[in-house]
């Protein structure tokens, strides 16, 4: 199996001297391709953090990170940009869809930063939001739409770009229980298809779909447990 | 930044645009002001230079004007003027006349102002300019009859009481009545008058239409009496030879009076193109004044956009974060801004050539404005830029913000 996300003694501190404060401490993370993992921890325990790293939204103060063999600390704005764009899929607890643009437009978007022609992103959104099950939602506009669909857009937006991982936190932090089954049913068979999937959440109901639980206490692992299949 | 074609990034800022219509009417509307007051007020700086060269033209480019300093029309302060200065005379006038020392002079009328009232019926006028002269001034002085004719050299000998006026003074005594033939009362005696000028319409304060022409023999025995006289009109044989005209009357006029030096010259010799020249420089001194004011009212506008763009990018900074998120790169947020910047701009820019163009057909302030293609093409061009530099520090800060704060911005 490949390793997709290999973290090496990442620590990541705010503030300098006496009040630095650390938000994550020397935290070593290797993630295979087709994991299904679940970051768990109360507020305050560096889950964010990590995300954001990881998502390479954030650069960590110590330790190295790798990406598909990439190396973050070597790539400027311009390669990160890149990273995102091809190798993270974003699934965000606020759905973060851009407003006033139709859902087929959205779920479009990642891939006209990748250079996608324009009627192969017509096709492939599409598609994507086909698999998440909204084949006749696509002209609708985000406030047109409920939570879960919402994010069910998100969800076909981030995988459209077919990632090396899909970033999800706290997808479904905003929803109510029905349609959180709706979005943890339709992660778990991303996952199936092969899709790495890592979840950042304080929900045990989500850590249940996961098929390994990471959970981090005061910036630190405190358990790394992997279900059998 | 990919092919992220045109028509998403123009969309992307027709979506920025038309997500606060109030708001970008309103920068649109800055720089609509700003483009339209320039290509207006050029216009009419143009508009007024134009009016004034051809005023000046109609009252002959070839004519010259000998003016006294010591008596007659010259007056005022004059370092020049001392007792042994002469008033101008007829002779000075035949003098002028002479074709032997002045090739270049096709012919000279000496002129006497006066002061009169006119009446006519019950009616009163007094006209801002009331002229005794020779036949040779009406062409002298580029003053051709609409209506009748002159008087006569024979009118000029025998003194009579005829005389040429102008379309104000003829509205003024005689409103829609034909003027020819009427016997007037100009300071006591009776004046018949033989023809109507045409308009010339007015010069600055004065209206040249608001003459009266007579014999210079009658003005002197009836009104003024037999002093100095107030100008010499002169005419050269052509526009070219002017320069070579006015020498020769200065050579004329120092012999006739006594002087040696032109700077104890008791007379001034003006010509219409020195003239010209002084009214081209003050329109075109206008021209770039009102362009200023209009630039300053561009430049308003332009911070407007400024002002705006930042309020876009605030506003719009969690979605600064998500583009950034899902892989957009700096060079497309920052074209994007732009992109929306410029439209902001363009749009002013366009609806205010439009609107500059549309203005400009009417007359403003009595000024038929003249617009130059320049100003229309430097106030849309400059109009924009302007949405390219005034949009470009939002838009720079928009495409520098870190996602991660970008996307926590509440």
């Amino acid at each position: 199996m490949t390793t997709v996300v290999k973290v090496n003694n990442l620590s990541k501190t705010y503030g300098a001297g006496d009040t630095a404060v650390y938000a994550l401490k020397k935290v070593n993370i290797e993630i295979e391709q087709g994991d299904f993992v679940a970051i768990m921890g109360a507020s305050g325990s560096g889950k964010s953090t990590l995300m954001n790293i990881l998502g390479c939204l954030d650069a960590p103060t110590e330790g190295n990170y790798w990406i598909r063999n990439l190396d973050v600390a070597d790539l400027d704005e311009e390669q990160l940009a890149v990273v995102r764009s091809q190798l993270i899929g974003f699934v965000f607890q606020s759905f973060n869809l851009i407003p006033r643009t139709s859902a087929l437009r959205n779920v479009e978007l990642p891939m006209a930063y990748q250079g996608v022609s324009r009627a192969e992103r017509r096709r492939r959104a599409a598609e994507a939001l086909t698999a998440v099950g909204l084949a006749d939602r696509m002209e609708h506009q985000p406030h047109e739409l409920s939570g879960g669909q919402q994010q069910r857009v998100a969800i076909a937006r981030a995988l459209v770009t077919e990632p090396a991982m899909v970033l999800a936190d706290e997808p479904t932090g905003a929803l109510d229980t029905a349609s959180t089954h709706e979005i943890l049913e339709l992660l778990h068979e991303l996952n199936r298809k092969g899709t790495t999937v890592v979840v950042i959440t304080h929900e045990e109901e989500v850590a249940r779909a996961a098929r390994r639980v990471i959970r981090l206490r005061d910036g630190e692992i405190i358990e790394d447990r992997t279900w059998a299949a | 930044m990919g092919s992220l074609g045109l028509r998403e990034i123009w969309r992307f800022a027709w979506r920025g645009i038309s997500s606060n219509r109030m708001r970008s009417s309103l920068t649109i509307l800055g720089v609509l002001i700003g483009v339209s007051s320039v290509i207006i007020l050029t216009a009419v700086g143009n508009g007024s230079a134009t009016a004034v060269r051809q005023q000046i033209e109609k009252l002959g480019t070839n004519s010259i004007t000998v003016m006294g300093n010591g008596g007659g029309g010259g007056g005022g302060f004059s370092r020049t003027r001392s007792s042994t200065a002469k008033g101008l005379t007829i002779a000075d006038t035949t003098a002028l006349n002479n074709k032997d020392n002045a090739p270049h002079i096709k012919q000279a009328a000496p002129i006497l102002n006066a002061s009169v009232t006119c009446t006519y019926g019950n009616i009163s006028a007094t006209p801002g300019s009331a002229k005794g002269t020779w036949t040779s001034y009406f062409e002298a002085s580029n003053s051709p009859v609409d209506k009748g004719g002159y008087w006569t050299n024979d009118d000029v000998t025998q003194k009579r009481g005829v005389a040429v006026i102008g379309t104000t003074l003829a509205k003024n005594l005689f409103d829609t009545d034909s003027p020819i033939d009427k016997i007037i009362r100009c300071g006591g005696q009776s004046v018949t008058v033989v023809g109507v000028m045409k308009s010339k319409g007015t010069t600055g304060f004065q209206d040249s239409d608001d003459v009266i022409i007579m014999p210079i023999t009658f003005v002197q025995r009836a009104i003024a009496g037999y002093g100095n006289i107030s100008q010499i009109q002169v005419e050269s044989i052509d526009a070219k030879s002017t320069q070579l005209a006015m020498d020769e009357v200065t050579a004329i006029m120092n012999s006739q009076h006594k002087i040696k030096s032109t700077a104890t010259a008791d007379y001034r010799v003006l010509n219409q193109s020195d003239l010209l020249q002084s009214s081209t420089d003050t329109s075109k001194t206008l021209t770039v004044l009102l362009a200023a004011i209009a630039a300053i009212s561009l430049l308003v506008g332009g911070i407007g956009i400024t002002n705006i763009m930042l309020v876009s990018v605030t506003e719009r900074t969690r979605e600064i974060g998500i583009l950034k998120a899902i892989g957009a790169p700096k060079a497309a947020i920052l074209t994007q801004f732009l992109i929306e910047a410029m439209m902001l701009s363009l749009l002013g820019g366009i609806s205010g050539v439009l609107l500059g163009l549309g203005i400009s057909h009417f007359s403003i302030l009595g000024v038929v404005p003249v617009v130059s293609l320049s100003s229309v093409l430097t106030a849309f061009i400059v109009s924009a830029l302007v949405g390219l530099v005034f949009g470009g520090w939002p838009a720079n800060r928009a495409a520098s913000l870190r996602p991660i704060e970008a996307l926590r911005y509440e």
